[in-house]
């Protein structure tokens, strides 16, 4: 359920870091919580996100969430394949249901997110 | 606040995995598989839904059809026995108590189905307006009500009961059986669906829910929780009692004037609602639909196209049948009128809606 090899906030958000760009997405506790997917609102590419600063919005049918930057960077892909499917999210949050990508201004700031078993402890699973 | 009520079902509902919340001091399930199946799969087939939650009071005694149309706005004398009516209660300004069903058992009893929000303030509400010597008398708790809902509804609550209910017709309700457990069942619901809905002791409702379920999924329904229900009256424009009417609102400001019988003799509410239909409304309940991104939540401020307020959203959501994000708000006529572009402010930017008919999904008429 929490892959061993992300990083993950407090805000549910998962980050898979890749060389200087960070894949951006949405755990499955938060999808499973939320229900289903009908609605994202992503940042265009571009666009500058710092760590714990909102960049966006998802929806289910009954609740709307804000999403926060894991790390701070430049938004350098956006997933459309989401944006206009979003219940990709709900199938597949760690594999075609990802977010943003984003190339990493500092990446230390690694350091203050969690592992996946920390991840676990923190949603109580 | 007092601890959540579990209504007679709440293991069934466990057991199959739903996601429990509280509403209106119930512990009741938002949702099984998920919104959008179950919401289909009543449009498509059936679904079945515990609505436990709702309220239930008997009014009996001598005079009882004059005294409860002093009460409610629609006509429970003419209402024949047998059958049940949808009618809101009002204020002495007009303003919406609750919307309620009044269900007519004999020429001297009704029994009233009001919402789970409202239980306590409408019973002291319609023991406190009728004459002494007539009964309310408050039978919630003891009685559980399960939905059967969708096109298939029919032959699920037939087989259940052994009987044919093609001679029970749209708001019209038997006694039956199912297995032995004694029931009232009326063809009623608030999914625009043909459907039931079984009235049950509530000892017995386990026993009446086993039946109705394994017929249900046995032909691909599916058991439907509290979100499904509401995107499911939502496409009809049903109103929620505590989002698009209260004592604020008036029956005519939310579009549902047929339940206000003005010509059948004084009720409480009757003088203002007659002003009001006289001069002419100033805003009312319309349905809207998103043309720029973005979904219209309970409580957002619409503007017109020069940004002045003229309304909020009562109710809003994405549409599974429609696949559109929907929504009521009460507008400042004539911003009301179909067609008319509005803005509706969602997280601080203005986005594009228009008022469109309603019901928002168009059916086929049922029995």
């Amino acid at each position: 359920m929490y892959p061993e090899e992300l990083r993950y906030t407090e805000t549910h958000e998962w980050v898979r870091v890749g060389d200087d760009v960070a894949v951006v997405g949405l755990t499955d506790h938060a999808q499973s919580e939320l229900g289903d997917i009908v609605y994202l609102e992503l940042p265009p590419a571009g666009t500058e996100v710092s760590a714990g600063g909102e960049f966006g919005v998802v929806e289910s049918v009954k609740a709307a969430s804000d999403l926060y930057a894991p790390l701070s960077g430049k938004v350098v892909g956006v997933n459309d394949a989401a944006t206009g499917d979003p219940a990709l999210v709900n199938r597949d949050c760690y594999g075609e249901g990802w977010l943003v990508k984003v190339e990493l201004k500092d990446p230390s700031e690694l350091e203050n997110l969690k592992t996946a078993a920390e991840y676990e402890e923190f949603i109580g699973a | 606040m007092a601890k959540a009520i579990k209504t007679p079902l709440y293991e069934k509902h466990v057991s199959l995995g739903a996601k429990m919340v509280e509403f209106a001091g119930f512990v009741m399930p938002v949702q099984y598989t998920g919104i959008i199946d179950e919401h289909l799969t009543v449009r498509e087939n059936a679904g079945i839904f515990d609505l436990s939650h709702m309220g239930e009071f008997y009014v009996s005694g001598k005079g009882a059809p004059a005294a409860l149309n002093n009460v409610v706005t629609n006509d429970v004398e003419k209402l024949k026995i047998g059958k049940a009516l949808y009618t809101p209660i009002c204020t002495p300004k007009g303003g919406i108590v609750d919307d309620i069903l009044a269900y007519r058992d004999a020429d001297e009893q009704y029994m009233l189905v009001v919402n789970a929000t409202n239980i306590e303030k409408d019973f002291e509400w319609v023991a406190g307006h009728l004459p002494r010597g007539l009964t309310v008398d408050d039978r919630s708790l003891e009685t559980a009500l399960v939905a059967v809902q969708g096109p298939q509804s029919e032959l699920i609550v037939s087989e259940a009961l052994s009987e044919d209910l093609d001679e029970v017709r749209y708001y019209e309700f038997i006694s039956a059986v199912v297995d032995s457990v004694p029931v009232r069942v009326s063809r009623t619901g608030y999914t625009g669906e043909d459907g039931f809905e079984v009235y049950v002791d509530a000892a017995r409702a386990a026993e009446v829910w086993d039946v109705l379920y394994d017929l249900t999924t046995g032909i691909g329904g599916v058991p439907v929780g509290l979100g499904a229900r509401d995107t499911l009256r939502l496409e009809m424009k049903y109103c929620l009692y505590g989002n698009d009417i209260d004592e604020g609102t008036t029956p005519l400001e939310a579009g549902i004037a047929w339940t206000v019988k003005l010509d059948k003799g004084d009720f409480i509410g009757k003088g203002p609602l007659q002003k009001q239909k006289k001069e002419g409304l100033k805003r009312k309940l319309a349905g809207f639909v998103m043309v720029d991104s973005g979904i219209p939540r309970h409580g957002f401020e619409i503007i017109n196209v020069d940004e002045k307020g003229i309304g909020r959203v009562t109710s809003g959501s994405y549409s599974p049948s429609l696949r559109e994000n929907i929504g009521l708000a009460y507008l400042d006529l004539p911003h009301g009128e179909v067609g008319t572009e509005i803005l509706v402010n969602i997280r601080k930017k203005p986005r594009l809606a228009r008022v469109v008919e309603t019901p928002f999904l168009k059916l086929l008429g049922g029995k």
